[in-house]
């Protein structure tokens, strides 16, 4: 490659910026390996799971009860919110008269630049006593579910919608000429060629309700306990982050840190779920 | 503009003007500038063009012919470089200018280009001013005196046949130029860094045909003080224009090749090979 | 064809019922919010721990801490862009590093930065709570969105420029800053402004990194209520907040939809540009 003096001098510059913004990533894995050193050096990661509670003042790291009120919110979520996308997406792509489709797919835009805390707040507003009415103490594992499906539901909808907007427009031309019905062509033909760019708006958004803090910190109530039901209270891993950094210390301080690091591990597998099924479809 | 310092005519006249419309070979020297010598290049590991030997002459007009695809791009690409510009593109064989070896990596390739100005199929007007466009690259080459690029601009302007057209709105938007004023804009611009030579990748085929015919005729008129290498599809325009001509074919489905080099009317009048009687004619291609 | 119908009816009621739910959050929040709002909310101090009073040093604080994100990424971000679609092959291994190291710091959950914000902002390097923490976090967490639509605004740049200076012998970089960077400053604007949106509605980040103090700080040092931590500790730590807490969720989201707005018509201007330009 043929560079002037400028260019090179240029080049190098750029090469530095260019560094240092892939090493955020590896100081961010850095840094919560080096604060969670002085709990992961000495306790099995096995105790994680089989510790009697999560008292991590007195060394009990018990984390199941977090992670499983994760788990659950999250598959709630992506359950409620997987057809509510599609349907939106669809809805705004092939049913709605134009305008009312450009309105539609400017509200969903909207609402994905909504901030995580004014969900969270409405939701303990509003959505939490209507719950409680039904079932006290309304501040529950379904308000976060609810809460989580507002959040994530524009992120199906947008990636849906542009995997629907890439599927040749000749599949669709073929299968109306053919006398399909509307359902019967977007069912038949549309979802599945735009399948993988389904699913990765669903493992994106699964990614997103994850790591999502404050709007179910402010919804489920935060007690630490197994859920046996969608009216229990409970506290996901990011909320307990949340709550305790604030007063946390020494192991205590660490044991959130390990927990961010699962966090991360976690979000980490699901991105790259998502990225191997994109560049599937890219060499297909 | 209406500051312009009187011109030295005697000085501009040697750096610019192109002079009046000559055709034939009168101006043209049979001296080599260019000598290729069997060049072959692959894109990965395509190979795209063959052992290619030609000589371009100085002050004449070289015009390359044959279907698509079959390199005459590509071998201009060669000649000022910008094959640096495409990845996974390997040159081989001896290319000299002036004597130079164009293929010495630690050639100022910056240099080179001023050297050797490119014109390609669609005019590519920079979106600034029509005066932006010519003082760019007069700037990027350490020209920075307003006075020098004012009578280059109105040099240039000139001789591309621009500057009654647009005196007057030398600060509008290159891009509101009619086609043919934007092919033209960009010859002009590359005639502002006196280059020694010229390469045309199909500098007419993007135009309506009366503003083919103009830059026909301003191709005509470099002859002589320019040396021009130029890819066309129009047989007949070939014909009209240039002292040289060289016949490229795609062999065997494979690489593109030089089958016959020579004198245009040669070329044109009586081809030694086959394949370029039949494509000259018509029958090909 | 029943089957049909059946689908269209379906269809119909999830978009009503999503649009339902959304005009029901939106119209809740500007009913709640709108009674309190006004000029001297927005410039005053919160008083009695924000259960009345205004939001006028929350402002400041949060204008800061985007500050502070933005004039730190921004360059960062546009060199990282440039260098990966100027200068490097979109194949070569030192590209691909740096892409998919971005492309795990765009999935980091934000709690996870607020931890790293903390750790290596805050205590490392010593800044405390501050602003200044709270802005270099965000920086961190609006990189990716920055330089994803630098590279794409740069990569949509007509490549015969890029060709047409070359031929003229002009260096890389002055095509870059004469032509390349100016044909996408639309889409480069368009990306900063999703930047500060991003960085805008962001709480879990700041609240271990630039603090709770609500006074107007003297330097960016001091720490910083930003307005989404302060719509968080309204609602759930001060009992009686919620009237402030409405009208601070509505200037955020009022905030957040003219950036949105401004970055949507940048990025429709650009296409447009880029149509008739053709």
């Amino acid at each position: 490659m043929s560079l002037s003096r400028a260019d090179r001098q240029l080049l190098a510059l750029l090469r530095g910026c260019a560094l240092l913004s892939a090493v955020i990533v590896l100081l961010i894995l850095l840094f919560l390996l080096r604060e969670s050193w002085p709990v992961l050096r000495q306790v099995p990661l096995l105790r994680f799971v089989t510790d009697a509670s999560w008292h991590p003042v007195d060394g009990l790291y018990q984390l199941t009860p977090m992670l499983s009120a994760t788990l659950y919110s999250t598959l709630g979520a992506v359950l409620l919110a997987t057809p509510l996308g599609i349907a939106s997406a669809v809805f705004s792509r092939y049913y709605a008269p134009p305008f009312l489709a450009g309105l539609y797919r400017r509200l969903i835009e909207l609402l994905a630049g909504i901030p995580s805390v004014v969900y969270g707040f409405w939701g303990l507003i509003t959505l939490a006593p209507l719950i409680g009415r039904l079932h006290p103490p309304g501040v529950s594992l379904l308000t976060g579910i609810l809460i989580l499906t507002l959040m994530i539901l524009p992120t199906v909808a947008l990636t849906v919608d542009a995997a629907l907007a890439a599927v040749p427009i000749a599949y669709v031309r073929g299968a109306a000429a053919l006398g399909l019905s509307r359902w019967g062509l977007i069912s038949g033909v549309a979802l599945p060629a735009a399948r993988s760019g389904i699913i990765a708006g669903i493992i994106l958004a699964a990614g997103r309700a994850i790591g999502e803090t404050m709007g179910v910190l402010m919804v489920a109530g935060n007690v630490v306990q197994q859920p046996l039901s969608l009216f229990d209270s409970v506290r996901t891993l990011t909320a307990n982050i949340a709550l305790e950094m604030a007063y946390a210390t020494g192991e205590h301080r660490a044991a959130l840190f390990v927990s961010g690091l699962a966090l991360m591990l976690m979000v980490l597998v699901l991105v790259g779920t998502a990225e191997l099924l994109f560049r599937e479809r890219r060499y297909d | 503009m209406n500051e312009i310092e009187p011109v030295d005519k005697t000085r501009m006249n040697e750096s610019y003007t192109l002079g009046p419309l000559q055709a034939g070979p009168p101006c043209c020297d049979p001296e080599p500038l260019i000598r290729v010598d069997n060049l072959t290049l692959h894109y990965r590991k395509k190979p795209a063009l063959e052992n290619v030997s030609l000589d371009i002459y100085k002050g004449c007009i070289t015009a390359l012919i044959g279907p698509s695809g079959c390199g005459k791009t590509s071998f201009l690409s060669v000649l000022n470089r910008m094959t640096d510009m495409i990845p996974d593109c390997r040159v081989s064989g001896k290319v000299h200018f002036n004597g130079k070896d164009l293929r010495d990596p630690a050639l100022n390739v910056q240099g080179l280009r001023r050297d050797i100005g490119m014109i390609f199929q669609k005019p590519v007007p920079f979106p600034l001013s029509i005066r932006r466009n010519i003082e760019l690259p007069l700037r990027e080459h350490g020209i920075s005196k307003q006075a020098e690029l004012n009578d280059i601009t109105q040099l240039v302007l000139q001789d591309v046949g621009l500057w009654d057209e647009v005196k007057g709105r030398l600060e509008s938007s290159a891009l509101a130029l009619s086609g043919g004023q934007q092919q033209r804009l960009c010859i002009a611009r590359a005639l502002a860094l006196k280059p020694k030579v010229l390469l045309m990748d199909e500098p007419c085929s993007a135009l309506d045909p009366i503003s083919s015919g103009v830059v026909e005729d301003l191709i005509q008129r470099l002859r002589g003080k320019y040396t021009v290498v130029i890819v066309t599809h129009n047989l007949a325009q070939a014909r009209r224009i240039a002292n040289y001509a060289g016949f490229f074919w795609i062999k065997d489905q494979r690489a593109g090749c030089l089958i016959e080099f020579g004198q245009c009317k040669q070329i044109f009048e009586a081809p030694v090979h086959e394949l370029t009687a039949a494509y000259v004619s018509g029958s090909r291609g | 064809m029943t089957k049909n119908v059946l689908a269209t009816g379906l269809i119909w009621l999830m978009a009503a019922l999503v649009s339902g739910v959304f005009v029901w959050l939106l119209s809740d929040i500007l009913i709640h919010g709108l009674p309190q709002l006004s000029w001297a909310f927005l410039a005053e101090a919160p008083e009695n721990s924000g259960r009345s009073g205004g939001i006028g040093p929350i402002i400041v604080s949060t204008l800061l801490i985007l500050l502070v994100a933005m004039v730190t990424a921004a360059p960062l971000g546009l060199a990282t862009a440039v260098l990966l679609s100027e200068f490097t092959r979109y194949d070569s291994i030192f590209g691909r590093l740096v892409r998919r190291s971005l492309d795990v710091l765009a999935g980091v959950p934000s709690i996870v930065f607020g931890l790293f914000g903390n750790a290596f902002f805050c205590i490392y390097l010593g800044l405390g709570f501050s602003i200044l923490s709270g802005g270099l976090t965000l920086a961190c967490m609006v990189l990716p969105i920055l330089i994803r639509t630098a590279e794409e605004g740069l990569q949509a740049a007509p490549n015969d420029y890029r060709l047409a200076a070359a031929a003229l012998g002009m260096p890389r970089s002055a095509a870059l800053v004469h032509l390349l960077l100016p044909s996408a400053a639309p889409a480069l604007l368009a990306g900063l402004m999703l930047g500060v949106g991003r960085a805008m509605a962001e709480t879990a980040a700041l609240i271990f990194t630039s603090g709770y103090v609500d006074r107007l700080p003297n330097s960016l040092l001091d720490s910083g209520r930003a307005l989404s931590v302060h719509i968080y500790d309204l609602s759930m730590n001060v009992a009686g907040g919620d009237a402030n807490a409405y009208s601070s969720a509505l200037v955020l989201i009022l905030l957040l939809f003219i950036i949105n707005t401004i970055a949507m018509s940048l990025a429709k201007q650009w296409l447009y540009r880029r149509v008739v330009s053709i």
